[in-house]
């Protein structure tokens, strides 16, 4: 019963309105972009959620590997002088 | 990997779950922990989409444009429901189309409540108010859930809830409120669809057998027991409004206990509708096999479109 090839799998990202970023919803299985951008719009934004659709097919996304996010994400740990609270002011010196 | 590595691994996991961590897709999870979301979250997608079904049965027949298009966009829900779910199962390696041959093989499960019939309009004002608010019980537990895309797919199952609630208790009000022969249609919705609406959240604690896992590792975070007592807490009151009584005659107020006593459920019903032998059990697979068969050629002729779309553009870039 099952059919030879299935349909490719796509992530989709959403900006519910103007100003905002997309951001990553879910997945869909469509057989092009454009079908997936439509399934898009029928799965995901049936009450207004979205102003703009994204979607990319899956295998196309690198990620980082979370078995690797200590050498990846440690190294900015470290940095406390990457923050203004790092820097000792005296009161007196105001709007910095 | 060795036994101890593993024992470690599962230690840190279990830390960073007690640490309310959620679970991301690449995450390390223990094999178990990856099988049962798989095995949970892909019932939980079949329920929406064979939940389909007997609504679907009244869409043709629905006794105004108003509560047609409600139940329309209800029913089209739904299928949005499951396709979030599915999308989550996939988070986890699961394939979708292995997940639809399941549930097509008779291999996995899906809510037995919906293997009930929907034998009057008053059925769906029943489903409505009983069958997704016992969902909602359920799912708004679930949004708290450990694993991060189950979560975030309750979340937004949950705000889509309400609404189907809400019309499927207008539909028990307009009823109750109206002739003699509707109140008695609404009463005996209810009288058929309250015990089956019991069931929804499983055997009781003592029979449950995935429930203490389940817990440690926060996919669930209330009982099956705990979560139909709060279900009779809120309805009860709900039914007593529309002027209709639960079918249960050891039904009354514990003001001792803060709750409502109930009558013994028939688990012999629930074993034999879980097991294949409900009124619809038949009727629903069948349905969906056909809908799956019937489909085929599309699904088929739509990819090989795709194909032919691209092979062009390909062409197109090339000549030019
Ligand atoms: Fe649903
Ligand atoms: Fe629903």
């Amino acid at each position: 019963m099952s059919d030879k090839k299935n349909w490719p799998l796509y992530e989709v990202f959403i900006r519910s309105k103007n100003g905002l970023n997309h951001r990553h919803v879910g997945s869909l299985h469509a057989t092009d972009e454009e079908m997936a951008l439509e399934n898009a719009r029928d799965v995901y934004t049936r009450r207004s959620e979205g102003v703009s659709i994204w979607v990319v097919e899956s295998r196309h996304i690198f990620a980082s590997n979370p078995d690797e996010a200590g050498e990846l994400f440690e190294p900015a740990q470290d940095k406390v002088y990457r923050h203004p609270t790092f820097y000792e002011l005296p009161d007196e010196v105001k709007h910095i | 990997m060795s036994d101890q590595q593993i024992l470690n691994l599962e230690e840190r996991f279990q830390q960073r779950i007690d640490a309310e961590i959620k679970v991301e897709p690449k995450d390390w999870m223990p094999e178990k922990y990856r099988k049962t979301l798989i095995r949970q979250i892909s019932q939980h997608a079949h329920s929406e989409i064979v939940g389909m079904l007997p609504e679907g049965n009244w869409i043709s027949r629905a006794p105004s444009l108003r509560r047609k298009v409600a139940l329309l966009a209800k029913v089209q829900d739904e299928a949005g429901h499951g396709l979030y779910l599915y999308s989550a199962a996939e988070t986890l390696g699961a394939e979708r189309d292995q997940l639809t041959r399941d549930l097509l093989d008779g291999k996995a499960k899906y809510s037995s409540i919906f293997n009930y019939p929907t034998l009057s309009w008053a059925d769906i004002g029943a489903i409505g108010w009983l069958v997704d608010g016992a969902a909602i019980m359920n799912q708004v537990m679930l949004t708290r859930n450990s694993y991060g895309p189950y979560a975030r797919a309750m979340v937004k199952i949950c705000k889509e809830e309400s609404f189907h609630q809400r019309q499927g208790y207008e539909i028990m009000l307009t009823l109750a409120k109206g002739t003699e022969e509707q109140k008695a249609m609404a009463q005996d919705a209810l009288n058929r669809w309250w015990w089956p609406s019991l069931m929804m959240f499983g055997p009781s604690d003592a029979e449950s057998t995935h429930s203490a896992q389940s817990m440690k590792w926060k996919i669930k975070r209330k009982s099956n027991d705990e979560l139909r007592q709060q279900f009779v807490d809120v309805t009860i009151p709900q039914a007593d409004f529309l002027g209709l009584s639960v079918p249960d005659k050891d039904l009354k107020w514990n003001e001792e206990s803060g709750h409502y006593d109930f009558g013994p459920i028939d688990w012999d019903e629930f074993w034999r509708v879980v097991k294949g032998n409900g009124p619809c059990n038949r009727d629903r697979i069948k349905a969906r096999r056909k809908a799956y068969d019937e489909g085929k050629w599309v699904r088929e002729a739509a990819m090989a479109h795709a194909e032919k779309k691209k092979e062009r553009k390909a062409k197109l870039a090339k000549s030019a």
